[in-house]
C-alpha cells in the first residue's frame, strides 16, 4: 500500500542501536505472544522508531512465532505503517469528500509547494513528511490539515504558510 | 456498591454542580472544537478567571453539533439560563468574562441562544432556532451537556439504567424489545438489529463475541467520532446490553487510529466502568460477565467491512472473505459474532432506558427513531445533526443547513459516501429514510451528507470517489481491484479531455460487472457514485466527452484563464504573483496569459482586484483576447472599470 520496499536505512551508531534493541525488547516483553497482538506491537514499534525497521520486524516474527512474510504482509497492508524512516513532523492533509469539495486540492498543492515534497515523501533532512489522508472526521471545518494531534480547520492556501511556520517555531 | 448507591452518588454530584453558586463555563473541546481553536479559548478562560480572581467551574464537553460556530463556549450563571456563545476567540473570552461574569451584561450581540428555562432579553432560545428546531436528539442528547470523562454525569442523566433494566429481563425479552423498537443498523445497510442479535443468540456455541464498529471510514462522515468523544458511555452501555442479550462474554471496539481523542475518551470510560464494576465478572451481582477490549485500526477503509474488520482484530491483513458463513455463525476466531455500528449501540442504550414503544413513536413506518448526519460541504451551517426519519432533504439542507454557501445554486447531495450516490434537486422533497433513499438510487449509508453546489463538477466527484475506492481496494478480488482501476482510467480520460463517446456506456457496463462480481461491500458499492451521477447528471458527462467542456469549471485540463482586455488596468498584480511566469505585459499594458505556460492554478483570478475583475475562467470557448500585450492607451477602448 503506502510503501513497497524495505528500508536500506543508514547504519546507526552502535550505542544507539543497542538502546533501540533494548527498547524493542521492552515492548515485546509487555505482550504475551499471540497473533492478535501483531498490529498493536507494530503500532508501538513505529511510535518508538518512527517506522518499522527490518530487524525489528524479524524479531517480532520470532516473538509471535509467525513467518516473516506475515509481518511484512501486515506491515505493507495498512496505510499507517511505514517501512522507511519518515520526517519527524508529519504534515497530514485531508483529502476526504467534504475537504475535496471545499478546496483540499489547493491546500495540498500549497503544502507541496512549501515543503517541496509530494504525499508519501519526506524532506531530505527528515524534518517533515507529507501525507494525504482519507478523512479525519473534522468535515464541518473543511478543509483541514493535521500536525501531530492538532487539527487545523477552515484552511486556506494562505493559512498553510502560517501553520507550517508554527511547526517550525515549535521545533 | 449497588447500582442504586452509585446512582445516588452520581445524582448528588450532578445536583451539587447545578446548585453551585459559582458560574459554570462549558467549552466544547471535541475534535471539531479543537480544530477551530477551542484549546486557545480554554487557555484564555483559565487566564482571565485567574486574573479577575473569579471562582468558576470550567467543564470540557463534547460537541453539540453546531460545528459552523465553533469554538463554542456556554456560560451558566446561577439562576440564569445557559447562554451559548459561538465563534469564540481568546479576545471574546476576555470580553465575556469582564462583561457577563463581572458586570452582568450577557452580551446578546455575541450569543447564539439560551438553553433551558427562562430567557434573556435579546437572546433567542437556542433550540427554537431553525438550525435546531427540526432536530430530535436521542443519541446525541447528552453531547455538549455532560463531561464525557465523568461517568457520574452519564449515570446522573439516566445512564446505565438501561443495563440494570436489561439484567432483570431474560435475554430473549431484550431481543424482542429491540425488535419492537424497529431499530435498524446505523452503519449503512439498515439490517434490523433485533433480528441480527437473534441469529447470533441462536447460533450454537458457548463462546460468542460482540463488536462495535467504530472504523468510521466514509470520508465526509464524523457522527461516530463525535458521539464517542461526547458520550462514550452510551455506546458502552449498549454493548453491555447486547452482550447479555446475545450471550457474549467478550467484546471489541474497533476504532480507527485517525480518531485519537475518541480512543482516549473510550479508554477513560472503560477504566471508569471497571472501577464501578459495571464490567468484568458477575456484573452487578448477576451471572453475567463481560470483558471488553479496544482495538485501534491502522488505516484501511476496507476494515469497516465486517469480515475484514474481524481479520484485522485477529492481527491479520484486513481482507474480507465471502459470506456465508455470516459472522452470526462463524465470525471472530470462527465463533458466532455480532457486529453493530457505534450509533446502533448508543440507540440500544436509549431504547432500554426509555422503552421500545417510546422509540418506535419516532420516524416512519419502515425506519424508526432518529439518524445522525454530518451535514457538510457547500452549506452555510455545517455540523452534526440528529433528525427523525421522514424529514425531507429540503428541511435538512435549507432549514438546518441554512442555505447553500455564498448564495450559489444547489446541485446535489451525496449520501452514503463512496458507496452511495448523489441526488439532484428533484429529490429535495424526498423523505429521508432507508427505503426512499434506496429507491432514489442512493443509500442511507452511515450518515455522511455532502452538499454540492453549481461549482462542483459531478464527473470530478465521480472520479474522486472511484480514486478513493480504487486506492482502498484490498486487492483480493479481481472485479474490485482491476474494475475500479479501469473505471478510474476512463474517468481520468474524461476529465482530461480524452473521453470517447462510448466511454459513458462502457462505465455503466463495467459498473454492473463490478457490482455483481465483487466479494465485499466495498467493491459491490464502489460504482454507485458513478452510476448515480450518470443517471442524474448525464449532460455533464456529455459536455466533457463531446465538447471537451467542464460546465462547473473544475476540471483543470478543460478550463482556461484569460484576461479580459476591456477590463485589465495593467496593474501588474497578477503578473507578479503568477507562479508559472505565464503572464506577459507591464504597467499600463494589457496583460496576456501564455496558455502554454499557464498551470491553471487560479492565482490570477483570486488576486485580481475585485474592482477590475479582469480575469475570466472559461471552458470550451476562447474569448477574443489579443495574442500579445497591448498598451492600454493604444488599445483605444473605453475604460469601463476605471475609477
Amino acid at each position: 500500500m503506502a510503501n513497497s520496499s524495505v528500508a536500506q536505512g543508514a547504519q546507526a551508531p552502535l550505542e544507539k542501536e543497542m538502546a533501540r534493541q533494548q527498547r524493542l525488547d521492552e515492548i515485546l516483553s509487555s505482550y504475551q505472544g499471540n497473533e492478535e497482538e501483531l498490529i498493536p506491537i507494530l503500532q508501538q514499534v513505529q511510535q518508538v522508531f518512527g517506522y518499522l525497521p527490518e530487524p525489528a520486524m524479524k524479531k517480532i516474527a520470532k516473538f509471535l512465532k509467525l513467518p516473516e512474510s506475515t509481518i511484512f504482509g501486515v506491515g505493507t497492508f495498512y496505510a499507517q505503517f511505514k517501512l522507511v524512516p519518515s520526517g519527524r513532523n508529519i504534515i497530514r492533509v485531508c483529502r476526504g469528500t467534504a475537504c475535496h469539495v471545499r478546496g483540499a486540492t489547493g491546500i495540498l498543492g500549497e503544502v507541496e509547494k512549501q515543503l517541496g515534497i509530494k504525499p508519501g515523501e519526506s524532506t531530505s533532512d527528515l524534518e517533515y513528511a507529507l501525507e494525504a489522508i482519507a478523512c479525519f472526521g473534522s468535515c464541518a471545518l473543511a478543509p483541514v490539515m493535521v500536525i501531530g494531534n492538532n487539527v487545523y480547520g477552515r484552511m486556506t492556501p494562505a493559512k498553510v504558510k502560517e501553520v507550517l511556520a508554527n511547526v517550525g517555531a515549535e521545533r | 456498591m449497588s447500582f442504586a448507591d452509585i446512582q445516588k452518588q452520581a445524582i448528588a454530584e450532578w445536583q451539587a454542580l447545578h446548585d453551585s453558586r459559582k458560574p459554570r463555563i462549558l467549552v466544547g473541546t471535541a475534535t471539531c472544537g479543537r480544530a477551530a481553536g477551542a484549546e486557545a479559548v480554554l487557555a484564555a478562560i483559565d487566564k482571565e478567571l485567574r486574573e479577575q480572581n473569579i471562582d468558576a467551574i470550567v467543564i470540557q464537553v463534547g460537541c453539540i453539533g453546531l460545528c459552523y460556530a465553533e469554538p463554542l463556549v456556554d456560560i451558566i450563571k446561577p439562576g440564569r439560563p445557559r447562554i451559548c456563545y459561538g465563534n469564540v476567540t481568546p479576545e471574546i473570552v476576555a470580553q465575556l468574562i469582564e462583561d457577563y461574569l463581572v458586570k452582568d451584561n450577557p452580551r446578546p450581540d455575541l450569543a447564539l441562544g439560551t438553553i433551558g428555562d427562562g430567557g434573556v432579553d435579546g437572546i433567542p432560545n437556542l433550540f427554537g432556532l431553525p438550525v435546531l428546531k427540526s432536530q430530535l436528539r436521542i443519541v446525541l442528547r447528552r453531547c455538549g451537556f455532560i463531561d464525557p470523562t465523568n461517568i457520574n454525569h452519564y449515570i446522573a442523566n439516566g445512564g446505565y439504567s438501561g443495563l440494570v433494566k436489561a439484567l432483570a429481563m431474560k435475554p430473549e425479552e431484550i431481543i424482542e424489545e429491540v425488535k419492537k423498537s424497529g431499530l435498524r443498523g446505523r452503519g449503512g445497510a439498515g439490517f434490523p438489529t433485533g433480528q441480527k442479535w437473534e441469529f447470533c443468540r441462536k447460533s450454537p456455541g458457548e463462546e460468542k463475541y460482540i463488536i462495535c464498529n467504530a472504523d468510521e471510514g466514509d470520508p465526509g462522515a464524523f457522527m461516530n467520532r463525535s458521539l464517542l468523544e461526547g458520550d462514550p458511555h452510551s455506546v458502552l452501555e449498549g454493548m453491555l446490553i447486547g452482550a447479555y442479550a446475545i450471550g457474549a462474554k467478550e467484546g471489541y471496539i474497533y476504532c480507527r487510529a485517525e480518531y485519537p481523542l475518541a480512543l482516549e475518551r473510550l479508554r477513560i470510560a472503560l477504566k471508569q466502568l471497571k472501577e464501578y464494576q459495571l464490567i468484568g465478572d458477575n456484573i452487578l451481582g448477576s451471572n453475567f460477565s463481560f470483558h471488553l477490549k479496544i482495538k485501534e485500526g491502522a488505516g484501511a477503509f476496507v476494515c469497516g467491512e465486517e469480515t475484514a474488520l474481524m481479520a484485522s482484530i485477529e492481527g491479520k491483513r484486513g481482507m474480507p472473505r465471502s459470506r456465508p458463513p455470516f459472522p452470526a455463525v462463524s465470525g471472530l476466531w470462527g465463533k458466532p459474532t455480532n457486529i453493530n455500528n457505534v450509533e446502533t449501540w448508543a440507540n440500544v442504550a436509549a431504547i432500554m432506558q426509555r422503552g421500545a414503544s417510546w422509540y418506535a413513536s419516532y420516524g416512519t413506518q419502515g425506519s424508526k427513531g432518529t439518524k445522525t448526519f454530518s451535514l457538510v460541504g457547500k452549506v452555510e451551517r455545517t455540523g452534526l445533526i440528529e433528525v427523525p426519519f421522514g424529514i425531507t432533504m429540503r428541511q435538512i439542507i435549507y432549514e438546518i443547513g441554512g442555505s447553500i454557501l455564498k448564495g450559489k445554486r444547489f446541485k446535489g447531495v451525496q449520501t452514503g459516501g463512496p458507496s452511495g450516490g448523489c441526488l439532484p434537486p428533484d429529490f429535495l422533497d424526498t423523505p429521508v429514510d432507508y427505503d426512499s433513499l434506496t429507491s432514489a438510487g442512493s443509500i442511507m449509508g452511515s450518515g455522511g451528507m455532502i452538499v454540492m453546489d453549481e461549482d462542483t463538477c459531478m464527473v470530478d466527484m465521480a472520479r474522486f470517489f472511484i480514486s478513493f475506492t480504487q486506492l482502498e481496494s484490498c486487492g483480493k478480488c479481481i472485479p474490485c481491484r482491476w474494475g475500479t482501476k479501469q473505471m478510474l482510467d476512463i474517468l481520468e480520460d474524461i476529465v482530461n479531455g480524452r473521453g470517447k463517446p462510448e466511454d459513458i456506456e462502457l462505465l455503466q457496463e463495467l459498473a454492473e460487472s463490478i457490482k455483481d462480481g465483487s466479494l465485499c461491500g466495498l467493491g459491490q458499492t464502489a460504482p454507485n457514485p458513478v452510476l448515480t451521477s450518470i443517471r442524474y447528471f448525464r449532460d455533464e458527462y456529455k459536455a466533457h466527452v463531446e465538447e471537451k467542456r467542464c460546465p462547473a469549471l473544475v476540471c483543470n485540463a478543460l478550463i482556461s484563464y484569460y484576461i479580459d482586455p476591456e477590463k485589465c488596468q495593467g496593474c501588474i498584480i497578477c503578473l507578479r504573483s503568477c507562479p508559472a511566469g505565464a503572464i506577459k505585459g507591464g504597467k499600463r499594458v494589457i496583460h496576456v496569459i501564455d496558455q502554454d505556460k499557464c498551470t491553471k492554478c487560479g492565482t490570477c483570478l483570486d488576486i485580481c482586484p475585485p474592482r477590475f475583475n479582469a480575469v475570466v475562467k472559461t471552458s470550451g470557448e476562447r474569448p477574443a483576447v489579443p495574442e500579445e500585450p497591448v498598451p492600454i492607451s493604444s488599445a483605444g477602448k473605453t475604460r469601463g472599470g476605471q475609477q
